[in-house]
C-alpha cells in the first residue's frame, strides 16, 4: 500500500532524512519510533505530498507521490503534528468543509459529519469554535479531519499528544479498530504505546531507518537477552557459583545484597532463553529456599535506547 | 468546481467572522462617502450660485453633475481601492502559511488553481459589497441631479475590472510570503507603480511613453469613465488579473517542486 525507496530529503543543505526504505501493507500499522529531530514529520510530510523529497521514490495507494499527487491526496487522511486548523470555524462547519473538499457526496456530508463528531467525542463541542477548543479537543478535530472521507491510508503525527489518559485509551482503541481495512502510519514518542497499537515498528534516528520489525521480533533481533530477577536464600557466593552453571545463563548479577541470608540476583540468559525452571531446580538442589523469580522482559523502550545509542548489547 | 464552491464559502465566512472586512468595508465606505460628500455639497453650491448668476455659469461651461461629480467620485474610489484592497487580499495565503493551515489545505484533493480561485472569489465578493456601498451615493445623484447612468454603469464595471486586477496581484502577494505586513506592502508598492507610470509616461516620450501609458491602471480607466467600454482596456485589466493568478499558481506549485 505504502512503498518507499531510498527517499532523502535536505533542507537547504541539512539532513531531514536520508536513505529510507520500507513498505507498509494494507491493514497494516506501522508504528514510527524516533527521538526528536529524527525524520518522521519529514517523512510523513513527503508521504502526503506536501512537500517533495530530493531523491528517491514513494508510492501511496499505487500512486506516486510526486507524479501523482492529487490521486494520492484522494487516499490520505492526515494528521499534521502541529494540528492547524481554522480557529475562526466551528466545528461542525469545519468538518463539513474539509468533508466536502474531500469529496465526500452532498448528501452525505452532513451525516458523516455527525458520525464522526460521536466517534472521537466532539459532540459537546459542535457549538464552540475552534479556537476556543482545549489542546486535547484541537487534537480530536484534527483526527476527526482525517478520518471525515474514511480513507484508505491514514497518516497520524503524534496523535495521541495531548490528550487525557481516558481519551489516549479510546483514541489507540479508535486507531488500533481502523487497522485491519485501512493502512496506518503513526508517530509517537511513547514507545509502550506503539508497540501496542502497530504490528510493525520502525525506529528511525538521525534520518536513518535502524530497524523495521515486529516488536516481539525486534527484541529477539537484538539478541534481546531475557533477564530473570530471583530471591533465593542461601550463602551469596555459592548460590552465585550454581546459578553460572546453569546452560545458556550470560551474566548472573547480585542486585539486592541484604547482608543477611536472603539475596536478589539478575540472571540474564542468551537468545531469547528461558531459563526459570533451571533457576527453581537449582535452588531445589542447592537445598536453598526460592523466594522469588520474576522474568524480566526487555521493553520497547530499552531497545531503543540500545538502538539510537547504538550499544552492543 | 465543487471544492471552488466550498472554499469560496469558507472564504467569505472567515471574512465575515473576523472583523477585516467589517473594518475594511466600513473605511472603504467612509472615505468614499465623505469625499463624495465634499464634492457633491461643491458642486451644489456651484450650480445654486450659477442659478442667480449667469457669469458664473458661463464660467464653468454646462455645469454637468457627470463631470463635476461622478467622475471624480471614480477617481477617488480608484485611489482608495488602491490602499484598501492590499488590506483585503494580503491574508489570502499568508495567513494559512503562518498558521500551518496550508499543510493541511495542501495535503486535501484540491487543485492549486481551485484554491486560488476560491480566496479570489471571495475576495471579489468583499469588494463587490464595498462597491455595492456606494450606489446609495448614485442615487443621491439621480434624486438631486441628472447624471449619465450610461457613464455610471460603464465606470462601476470599469472599477470592477480594475479590482479584480488588483485582487489578483494581491493575492500573488500574499502567496509568497507567511507575514501579512510585506504581503500588504509588496502589492501596495507594486499597485502604486502600476497607478504612477501612466504619470510619467509623458516624460519618456516615444514608443515608452505608449508602453508606460498601456502599463498603467488608471489610463485604462478613463474611457470607462467616459460611458466607453473599449475592448482593449477590458483585456488589459483581465489580462493582469490573469497573469496575477497564473503567478499565484506557479507560486503554490512551487512548493511541490523538487529541491
Ligand atoms: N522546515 C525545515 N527547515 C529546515 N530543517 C528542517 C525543517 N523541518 C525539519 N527540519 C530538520 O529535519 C530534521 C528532521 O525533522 P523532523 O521534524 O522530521 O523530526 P521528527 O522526527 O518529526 O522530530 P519530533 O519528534 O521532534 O517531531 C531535523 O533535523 C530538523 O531540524
Ligand atoms: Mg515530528
Amino acid at each position: 500500500m505504502i512503498e518507499v525507496e531510498n527517499l532523502t530529503k535536505t533542507y537547504g543543505g541539512a539532513r531531514g532524512i536520508n536513505d529510507i526504505t520500507f513498505s507498509v501493507d494494507k491493514g497494516e500499522i506501522l508504528g514510527f519510533l524516533g527521538p526528536n529531530g529524527a525524520g518522521k514529520t519529514t517523512t510523513m510530510r513527503i508521504l502526503t505530498c506536501f512537500m517533495p523529497a530530493t531523491s528517491g521514490s514513494a508510492r501511496v495507494a499505487g500512486y506516486d507521490v510526486f507524479e501523482d499527487s492529487l490521486s494520492v491526496r484522494r487516499e490520505i487522511g492526515y494528521l499534521p503534528e502541529t494540528v492547524p486548523l481554522y480557529t475562526d470555524m466551528q466545528v461542525p462547519t469545519y468538518l463539513r468543509f474539509v468533508a466536502g473538499l474531500k469529496e465526500v457526496p452532498f448528501r452525505e456530508i452532513k451525516k458523516r459529519v455527525e458520525k464522526i463528531m460521536e466517534q472521537v467525542g466532539l459532540t459537546h463541542m459542535a457549538h464552540k469554535f475552534i479556537g476556543e477548543l482545549s489542546k486535547g479537543y484541537r487534537q480530536r478535530v484534527g483526527l476527526a479531519q482525517a478520518l471525515v472521507n474514511d480513507p484508505q491510508v491514514l497518516i497520524l503525527d503524534e496523535p495521541t499528544i495531548g490528550l487525557d489518559p481516558k481519551q489516549i485509551i479510546e483514541i489507540r482503541s479508535l486507531i488500533r479498530g481502523l487497522g485491519g481495512e485501512r493502512t496506518i502510519i503513526l508517530s509517537s514518542h511513547i514507545l509502550p504505546e506503539i508497540s501496542m497499537i502497530s504490528q510493525r515498528v520502525i525506529i528511525i534516528d538521525e534520518g536513518k531507518v535502524k530497524a523495521i520489525d515486529t516488536p516481539e521480533k525486534l527484541m529477539q533481533q537484538l539478541h534481546a537477552t531475557d533477564k530473570i530477577r530471583a530471591r533465593i536464600a542461601g550463602p551469596c557466593d555459592s548460590v552465585k557459583q550454581a546459578l553460572e552453571k546453569i546452560d545458556g545463563v550470560k551474566n548472573v548479577e547480585l542486585i539486592e545484597d541484604t547482608g543477611g541470608i536472603t539475596n536478589g540476583y539478575m540472571l540474564e540468559f542468551s537468545d531469547g532463553f528461558d531459563g526459570s525452571h533451571m533457576v527453581a531446580r537449582t535452588a531445589v538442589e542447592g537445598k536453598w529456599d526460592l523466594y522469588e523469580l520474576t522474568p524480566v522482559k526487555m521493553t520497547l523502550e530499552d531497545i531503543f535506547i540500545r538502538i539510537v545509542t547504538e550499544e552492543e548489547v | 468546481m465543487r471544492n471552488f464552491f466550498f472554499i469560496l464559502m469558507k472564504e467569505l465566512r472567515s471574512y465575515f467572522n473576523s472583523p477585516v472586512a467589517f473594518v475594511v468595508v466600513t473605511i472603504f465606505s467612509v472615505l468614499t462617502g465623505y469625499y463624495f460628500y465634499n464634492i457633491f455639497a461643491t458642486f451644489s453650491t456651484i450650480s445654486f450660485q450659477a442659478q442667480t448668476n449667469p457669469n458664473l455659469a458661463s464660467q464653468y461651461g454646462a455645469l454637468n453633475v457627470t463631470e463635476l461629480v461622478i467622475r471624480p467620485f471614480f477617481g477617488i474610489i480608484s485611489v482608495v481601492m488602491l490602499i484598501m484592497l492590499p488590506m483585503l487580499t494580503m491574508r489570502s495565503f499568508s495567513e494559512e502559511k503562518k498558521a500551518g493551515t496550508m499543510e493541511l489545505l495542501l495535503t486535501f484533493p484540491v487543485r492549486d488553481g481551485e484554491a486560488i480561485l476560491g480566496k479570489f472569489a471571495g475576495c471579489m465578493g468583499i469588494f463587490a459589497i464595498m462597491l455595492g456601498l456606494s450606489i446609495p451615493s448614485m442615487i443621491l445623484v439621480e434624486v438631486f441631479g441628472d447624471p449619465e447612468w450610461g457613464v455610471i454603469i460603464t465606470g462601476y464595471f470599469g472599477l470592477f475590472l480594475m479590482g479584480s486586477a488588483f485582487i489578483s496581484l494581491g493575492i500573488f502577494m500574499s502567496s509568497l510570503t507567511e507575514n501579512q505586513i510585506i504581503a500588504a506592502v509588496l502589492s501596495f508598492a507594486a499597485l502604486l507603480l502600476l497607478y504612477m507610470v501612466g504619470y510619467t509616461a509623458s516624460l519618456a516620450g516615444g514608443v515608452m511613453e505608449r508602453v508606460l501609458e498601456y502599463a498603467s491602471f488608471n489610463f485604462h480607466f478613463r474611457n470607462f469613465a467616459k460611458g466607453v467600454v473599449d475592448t482593449s482596456d477590458m483585456i488589459y485589466y483581465l489580462l493582469i488579473t490573469m497573469l496575477f493568478l497564473f503567478l499565484s499558481m506557479r507560486s503554490l506549485e512551487s512548493k511541490r517542486w523538487r529541491g
